[in-house]
């Protein structure tokens, strides 16, 4: 974490339906964490994690922010989005169910790996939603003791 | 396997050409899904795609995939060109279609990115 | 000719819609974009996709599609078999990802169209 004191932090607006800069901020959370020197697989699991949750908003929302918040302990990102809020939090955490729409998936996205993406990628997670509200999204990958997810 | 191998196996055009490019290819992901890239590809893996969308280069980058094949000679626009350069993902075309990639490099002893099975 | 029943056989794959299995496979599509299957897949093949939904039954009557295989272990929605069943469309599923699969499936047609 070098001289840093304090945590680094971040924060995007996201828009519904922007593809062409999806993703945007988690390119810039990649390049703030390879640049603290966090190992490999921990920023990698960040950036994926965070790209997922990223694109759920742009697909599923009207408009959202994505925040970051880096402690020589741990990755905080909480994503809140203005969006449908998910009905079935249960069955939307399952792999393969997804409510996008055609269109969607022809720009290869939409099969339902999202949230099951999200999770498996993070050491907490926690969604909250209320339908026709939005839907909070808040994760944390830890920097030490943490498990090494391998990602297989 | 050599990145050049595979281009001159493929017959494919070298659309964007990472600086360093010195690649051992030992594994492939086939899919035009991208939370498919994200939850089964390995780090330095190839994915061969037939989407042709500037997401696919977001994709490689967040998911350490160094090197992009698109299949059936889709037309690559100057925006999925230009992130390529930009996140410095080496970019392949070939005019193959995505079954006969998938063989080809098979044949030559290529593993699968999912081993989880 | 292989057929589709030789095929399902010889992979080991899992038959989940039963459509007419007795026909000859031509080749194979890969693809998990519809309108990519849409606009270049041909008649008799099999298409490879991880796609689960029932617009994949759609899209595989109206291009006379031998056969699809599901890869990676992934299972089709209820609607997706309901709908294969009703337009006879045979599906498949397999353990093997896309790319393993292909290799298999190209080998498995080459030699067949050799001899």
């Amino acid at each position: 974490m070098g001289d840093n004191k304090g945590p680094v932090e971040g924060c995007f607006q996201l828009m519904g339906g922007a593809f062409a800069n999806a993703g945007t901020a988690s390119s810039e959370l990649k390049i703030v964490l390879t640049n603290l020197g966090v190992p490999q697989d921990i920023t990698r699991r960040a950036a994926i994690a965070a790209f997922e949750a990223e694109m759920n908003v742009i697909i599923h929302a009207i408009a959202g922010t994505l925040h970051y918040e880096i402690t020589p302990e741990r990755i905080h990102i909480d994503i809140t989005d203005m969006g449908p809020g998910i009905e079935d939090i249960e069955l939307a955490m399952r792999e393969g169910y997804s409510t996008a729409p055609d269109w969607v998936r022809e720009m290869g996205w939409g099969a339902g790996m999202g949230l099951p993406n999200i999770r498996k990628n993070a050491d907490t997670f926690k969604i909250d939603s209320v339908p026709g509200e939005g839907t909070t999204l808040e994760i944390d990958i830890f920097l030490s003791g943490g498990r090494n997810a391998d990602n297989k | 396997m050599e990145l050049g191998k595979v281009v001159e196996l493929l017959g494919g055009t070298v659309v964007v050409s990472k600086k360093d490019g010195a690649f051992d290819i030992t594994a492939v992901c086939t899919t035009d899904m991208m939370s498919d890239v994200l939850r089964f590809a390995r780090r330095g893996e190839l994915l061969v795609t037939s989407l042709n969308q500037p997401q696919v280069i977001r994709t490689a980058e967040i998911a350490d995939i160094p090197v992009v094949v698109v299949v059936l000679g889709k037309k690559i626009g100057k925006e999925m060109i230009e992130m390529a350069e930009k996140m410095s993902i080496t970019l392949l075309s070939t005019s193959l279609p995505m079954f006969t990639v998938c063989g080809m490099l098979y044949a030559k002893g290529l593993k699968s990115c999912v081993n989880g099975r | 000719m292989l057929t589709i029943n030789d095929i399902a056989e010889k992979l080991g794959l899992d038959l989940k819609a039963k459509g007419d299995v007795h026909k000859g496979v031509t080749g194979c599509y890969i693809s998990d974009l519809l309108s990519d299957v849409m606009a270049n897949s041909k008649d008799h093949e099999l298409w490879v996709t991880l796609q689960t939904h029932p617009n994949v039954v759609a899209v595989a009557a109206i291009k006379g599609i031998s056969g699809v295989i599901i890869t990676n272990g992934r299972s089709p929605e209820a609607d997706t078999l309901k709908r294969a069943a009703a337009e006879n469309v045979t599906i498949m599923t397999s353990p093997y990802s896309t790319f393993e699969l292909a290799g298999l499936l190209y080998n498995l047609l080459k030699n067949a169209n050799v001899k």
